[in-house]
């Protein structure tokens, strides 16, 4: 079991964003995460990451930090860096080994290349949601959470991106929020809906 | 060079490029802090002795270090670039270390106009004098990138960090002045350099409190 959940809730003041919310994901397995708006989709998968602490319950992560890869609603990029210079500076913190060549594969893949010396505060919503995804997957994480990771994305994009997570599914474990369930239905073998 | 050291050297390198790119801190400060040495050229009496204008540098030295702490954060709250750095597996305080390095760069890049310029409207800076400067620079730089890091996850960040920073600096007042006006400057100097140490262990100790939950 890579992550277990028991009864876990957070609340900010006495505002609740999740309660009572269980659930187990298997290591290699893809957990689906889908709730409307405001249900505490993005809470949860900030709790998994670390990023924030349960106000109750038990929430068992068993990787680390250098294990973890995240898209959130931000890109945590920054935005008068070049692309490939705010993957040098994460495969350094992340400490990836041949990290030139595992940025140069990524921003082909992802078809970043070409705009690889522009700065961030040039690119579009959708380049920019590519190159979060370079970033949570430069070092090759034994985890991935992506929280909505279809946001601007066109469909060239999006068809990379099921093209990744069809792959990653394979290796890694997977946890997912989206609105457009239908996508990655077919890889999730765990599914948490929340209300 | 450690990791640890890379890291710092890899995370003040990146403020320092952004810096280069974006000029809105340090051209701010400079700006700053030779107009208030102006304004105070013309506030004090003509015929006043030098030791009040002593206390007006120090008094230009904090609050242009404060407008530029100000902007400190900045880079990082936009696209939450902290949360990227919170979770890569680097040691947290090698954020805040970097973070003092570059905000002590743009000081003292600052303080090489200021000083000259605050010798030639006011009156020579003696050894001591230029050593307090020093040892203050330290001192404001690690106390003021963790409550300006504190500060910046705050909606009130403008009238939070003041708040939170003036009453730390008050010591590095009083041992910057004194070492500029006292007969016995090295035993303020000796006060500014246990200021720094005690308060850089104690930032570099408590920053990852304040950017995790």
């Amino acid at each position: 079991m890579l992550i277990r959940a028991r009864d876990v809730e957070k609340r900010y003041g006495r505002a609740w964003a999740l309660r009572a919310v269980s659930f187990e994901v298997d290591e290699g397995g893809c957990l689906l995460v889908t709730g409307p708006n405001g249900s505490g989709k993005t809470t949860l998968l900030r709790l998994v990451c670390g990023l924030a602490a349960p106000t109750g319950g038990v929430l068992e992560v068993g990787v680390d930090r250098a294990g973890l890869g995240f898209v959130g609603h931000e890109p945590l990029v920054y935005r008068d860096l070049t692309a490939l210079e705010n993957l040098e500076l994460y495969g350094r913190l992340y400490r990836v080994p041949e990290r030139r060549e595992r940025t140069g594969m990524l921003l082909e893949r992802f078809g970043l290349w070409d705009a690889r010396n522009q700065r961030v505060s040039g690119y579009s919503r959708g380049m920019t949601q590519r190159l979060a995804l370079c970033r949570a997957l430069l070092h090759d994480p034994q985890l991935v959470v992506l929280d909505e990771p279809y946001t601007a994305l066109d469909d060239e994009g999006a068809g990379v991106l099921d093209r990744e997570l069809e792959m990653l599914a394979e290796e890694r474990t997977l946890v997912v929020s989206t609105h457009d369930a239908g996508r990655i239905d077919a890889l999730a073998d765990t599914r948490l809906a929340l209300a | 060079m450690s990791t640890y050291a890379a890291d710092v050297a890899a995370l003040a390198r990146k403020d320092l490029r952004l810096e280069l790119r974006a000029r809105d801190t340090l051209p701010a400060m400079l700006l700053f802090v030779l107009a208030t040495l102006v304004v105070f050229h013309f506030a004090l009496p003509a015929g006043t002795g030098h030791e009040p204008a002593y206390g007006l540098l120090w008094v230009a030295l904090v609050f242009t270090a404060l407008l530029g702490l100000g902007r400190a954060w900045v880079p990082e709250r936009e696209n939450a670039a902290l949360d990227g750095l919170v979770l890569a597996p680097c040691d947290r305080s090698a954020i805040w270390l970097g973070k003092a390095l570059a905000t002590l760069t743009f000081l003292v890049a600052a303080e090489v106009v200021a000083l000259p310029a605050f010798a030639l409207f006011f009156a020579p800076l003696r050894g001591t004098a230029l050593a307090g400067v020093a040892l203050a620079d330290i001192g404001i730089c690690t106390v003021g990138s963790l409550v300006s890091a504190m500060a910046a996850s705050s909606r009130t960040r403008e009238l939070i960090l003041p708040l939170l920073f003036l009453p730390l600096a008050i010591p590095l007042i009083v041992g910057g002045v004194g070492s500029s006006v006292s007969p016995h400057g090295g035993k303020y100097l000796l006060f500014l350099a246990l200021y720094d140490g005690v308060f850089s262990i104690l930032s570099w100790a408590s920053f990852e409190y304040v950017v995790t939950e």
